[in-house]
């Protein structure tokens, strides 16, 4: 390996949080002018060492023998916050983005690094006037060298989220980064705009930038970059050429153990075929922008089957899942039906849906399922806290809840599983895997899943997915809710595509045309029946 | 997390501690002998069945205000409106202890207790249904309710039921069945049976947050909103009854000031007992019996400085609240402490 080329370098280093290594001797080079991809499950330190790269964290001194260092250029360097990062041409563009939603791009972009008359520099801010003519001058020129396109007038929130991401990248290029780390890029983009962000970094690439790209979708890595680095248990278990693997390698090194990375779904058995979840042109109206969110939307789930909804997030789908469980919410105004098992919900209360056998994973586990800073079981109970098995003459009984509660642990291997833990202390994976427990611990008719295995490491979500089958061949109807393509593909017996509120072309599992899927998530085209 | 749960008991007596060093030392720099200061306020506040009296008086309302708010907070509430919630339990207890001067029944003070809780609890639901209903932030409502309760229990007192025989702005006597009985029958006999029913409250309190499915759902909604709606508790209703809750066991300083103390509504009794709770509270870490124990030490705070006064030259009525407001301060102050003990790392 020619040595003048080395981006960055670790060697040896570590970081640990309150007794926890979250990087232990931590070691890879990159080269200058290439896309690397750094992977590993959740909690694998790949973020850590991204962010002490970006100067937010600094790792652990050591003893002077085997202290760590990082090099940038062959340079060591030791930066205390992300402003000595980005001096040194080190930026990144965080998976939720940094931008003032109703600024356009340039106030966006120049903010923090304003270019000022020079006479006034040295003046206390208030008096320093800024370029604004110069800057847009420059960021035009460089959205040029990089092909960038980009609408400079427009307020952040009215943009696609593609060219939000464009504008973090140009936000760093501004600054003259010469290594960008992206984390998570693809997470909320739509296939042909992951397509465009591809086209970009090779761009990016070709102007001699240096590009880091953090991401568990394994076939983006074989897709886009040259080199991958593997993060597990806070260690790098080695670093390859991306041309020299395959999905099935990396995802064994990622996991320590071979894994199968669809599960096998066996063929539907045979329920009669009575609808569990009927909607019929139902539409949303949020109350306070008066936009309309769902548009005369119409399907039903049945007894035995799983329905996909795929769709790239923000279409609707949120407000789908929200408003099958409460109807009521004061911040919707819904026309249409609703039947759940024959019953017109619309009427009614959330603990009455319940009652009916509805059960739900939200989509944001911490935000909407979670009391993060209570016991699991108390997190258990949730939901569960009006079953008579629980109690004791009407009073919660903790030893028949922490009896049931041990059984789940055990089955559903939820680590770590003392009944008094906290649900904050457990990993995402572990903390979806309980919402889960619990959801199903009623044996649900209908199971509303919405984006299940967000966030999860690989393993949990082999057994989210098998958890998933086993409820549908119970009997159970699932809608399952999700921005992960793959996921859909893998378990629907039936998908349909929403876009901006529609459903815009439904498949069956299997079909032919499901290669064509990606475009009508942009919204390629109307409702397309293939029965 | 062995030394995280020692942090979390010797946070608030470092905190104390800091708290009287930096009063010591003002008293130090007025010229009074630091060492003597403290005498004074442990003497004062247990140095015999007197003083001892004294400060389980100042401290059962606190218990009641303490938990009011306690029962708020674990149902994500901030209760700044203990205070209007006493003054209209109180006053409750009163107007029956004034209106129903002929029931002879055994179970009066019984019936007046009640109204103590009543007249409470309609306030709280007050700040609650327009929380949960109409959207309108408690902390709000609750300051606004105080000014109200302050206004209409003065105009009570003065217009409907004054009390003729003095100059004081008092109300009549209740009637002598009414009053709940006194123990520690020194001089000034102080401490009465509300210390019990405190105690008890206190206890019943932590049975029904933690034991109880209403509880259950009542701390559920107070940790995630969100989540316990969207597991079917109705958390409108939550909000409604923690606020009632939370006001009727505030009104209950009613019993010890009406039924136990004075006998009588008499304007200003509260040295702002409801604020106060909220320190209580906050020290008690939001759990029934902590703030028991904080309660106490606040109790104890106030009868200790206020023999500063009587017995220092220096320090004066004014001074010796400063000298209690220095502790709660640095007690309060917990985002302070947490940042000192994180720094060693």
């Amino acid at each position: 390996m020619d040595e003048q080329t080395l981006a960055v370098e670790f060697r040896n280093i570590t970081k640990t949080f309150d007794n926890v290594v979250a990087n232990s001797k931590v070691n890879f080079k990159v080269q200058k002018g290439t896309i690397h991809g750094i992977i590993g499950e959740n909690g694998a330190g790949k973020s850590t060492a991204m962010n002490i790269l970006f100067g937010m964290y600094s790792p652990d001194a050591g003893a002077s023998s085997d202290a760590g260092e990082i090099k940038i250029y062959n340079t060591p360097v030791k930066w205390n916050s992300p402003f000595d990062a980005i001096a040194h041409g080190v930026g990144m563009v965080h998976q939720h983005f940094m931008l003032a939603n109703t600024e356009n791009a340039v106030d966006n972009i120049i903010l923090g690094a304003e270019p000022v008359f020079y006479a006034l520099r040295k003046l206390p801010s208030f008096f320093r006037l800024i370029q604004t003519k110069k800057a847009v001058q420059k960021l035009k020129t460089l959205a040029k060298v990089f092909d960038f396109e980009i609408d400079w007038e427009t307020a952040i929130e009215d943009l696609p989220v593609g060219v939000q991401q464009r504008i973090e990248i140009l936000k760093l290029l501004y600054r003259n980064a010469e290594i960008l780390i992206l984390d998570e890029p693809t997470a909320v983009l739509n296939p042909v705009e992951t397509e465009a962000l591809f086209i970009n970094l090779k761009k990016l690439k070709e102007q001699g930038k240096t590009v880091l790209i953090i991401t568990h979708k394994l076939n983006e890595i074989i897709a886009c970059t040259d080199e991958v680095t593997v993060f597990r248990h806070g260690k790098v278990v080695c670093s390859l050429k991306t041309k020299d693997t395959s999905t099935e390698a990396l995802a064994e090194l990622m996991v320590g153990r071979k894994i199968l990375l669809q599960v096998s779904v066996p063929p539907q058995k045979e329920f009669s075929k009575t609808p569990v979840l009927e909607i019929n042109n139902l539409v949303l109206y949020s109350q306070k922008k008066a936009k309309k969110k769902l548009d005369h939307i119409g399907f039903s789930v049945l007894k035995g089957e799983i329905v996909g909804i795929a769709g790239v997030e923000g279409h609707g789908q949120s407000e789908l899942a929200q408003i099958l469980l409460s109807p009521n919410a004061k911040e919707f105004a819904i026309k249409g039906n609703i039947n759940i098992f024959g019953k017109n919900i619309l009427s009614l209360k959330t603990n009455q849906i319940r009652e009916l056998g509805v059960s739900f994973i939200p989509e944001n586990r911490q935000a909407q399922a979670l009391l993060l800073d209570s016991a699991l079981q108390e997190n258990f109970l949730l939901g569960n806290h009006d079953k008579g098995e629980l109690q004791f003459y009407n009073f919660l009984s903790f030893n028949k809840i922490k009896e049931k509660l041990l059984k789940i642990v055990r089955d559903y291997d939820i680590r770590p599983g003392n009944p008094n833990s906290l649900a904050r202390q457990l990993s995402g994976g572990n903390q979806q895997k309980l919402v889960i427990a619990r959801e199903c611990y009623s044996q649900p008719k209908l199971l509303i899943a919405s984006q299940p295995t967000r966030g999860v490491d690989i393993g949990a979500i082999q057994f989210i997915h098998k958890k998933i089958i086993q409820v549908r061949d119970d009997g159970a109807g699932v809608l399952l809710i999700s921005s992960e393509l793959e996921e859909i593909l893998a378990l629907s017996d039936r998908i349909l595509v929403i876009y901006a509120g529609k459903i815009v072309a439904e498949f069956n599992r299997g079909d032919p045309k499901l290669s064509r899927i990606g475009y009508y998530m942009c919204g390629a085209s109307e409702r397309e029946n293939v029965h | 997390m062995f030394i995280k749960k020692i942090l979390i008991i010797i946070q608030p007596v470092l905190a104390i501690c800091m708290g009287l060093f930096i009063g010591l030392m003002i008293a130090y720099g007025l010229g009074e002998n630091p060492w003597s200061v403290l005498k004074i306020l442990v003497n004062g506040a247990f140095g015999s069945t007197h003083d001892l009296a004294s400060t389980l008086f100042y401290t059962t309302p606190l218990i009641f205000t303490g938990l009011s708010v306690t029962i708020a907070f674990q149902c994500g509430l901030f209760n700044i409106g203990a205070e209007g919630q006493l003054l209209s339990g109180a006053f409750a207890a009163t107007t029956v202890g004034i209106l129903f001067a002929n029931l002879g029944s055994p179970l009066a003070p019984f019936i007046a207790i009640c109204a103590s809780f009543i007249g409470g609890a309609l306030w709280g639901f007050f700040a609650g249904y327009l929380k949960a209903k109409r959207g309108s932030h408690e902390v709000i409502n609750t300051i606004m309710l105080n000014f109200i309760a302050v206004g209409i229990t003065s105009w009570l007192t003065l217009y409907v039921f004054p009390n003729r025989g003095t100059q004081n702005p008092e109300t009549q006597e209740i009637a002598a069945q009414f009053r709940v009985p006194s123990l520690f029958l020194t001089e000034h006999a102080t401490v009465n049976f509300s210390f019990f029913l405190a105690l008890l409250v206190a206890v019943l309190t932590w049975f029904f947050l933690w034991k109880t499915v209403l509880g259950y759902k009542l701390r559920a909604t107070g940790q995630n909103i969100t989540a316990a709606r969207l597991s079917g508790i109705s958390v409108n209703q939550m909000q409604i009854l923690a606020m009632v809750l939370a006001g009727g066991v505030a009104g209950l300083v009613g019993v010890a000031e009406i039924l136990g103390q004075a006998g009588k509504f008499r304007i200003g009794f509260s040295p702002e007992y409801g604020f106060m709770g909220i320190a209580v509270s906050l020290l008690g870490r939001n759990k029934p019996l902590g703030v028991v124990l904080s309660a106490l030490l606040f109790g104890a705070l106030h009868k200790g400085t206020m023999n500063l006064d009587l017995e220092t030259e220096n320090i004066t009525r004014d001074l010796s609240l400063v000298f209690e407001a220095l502790i709660i301060l640095s007690v309060t102050a917990e985002g302070l402490w947490s940042y000192i003990l994180e720094r060693r790392k």
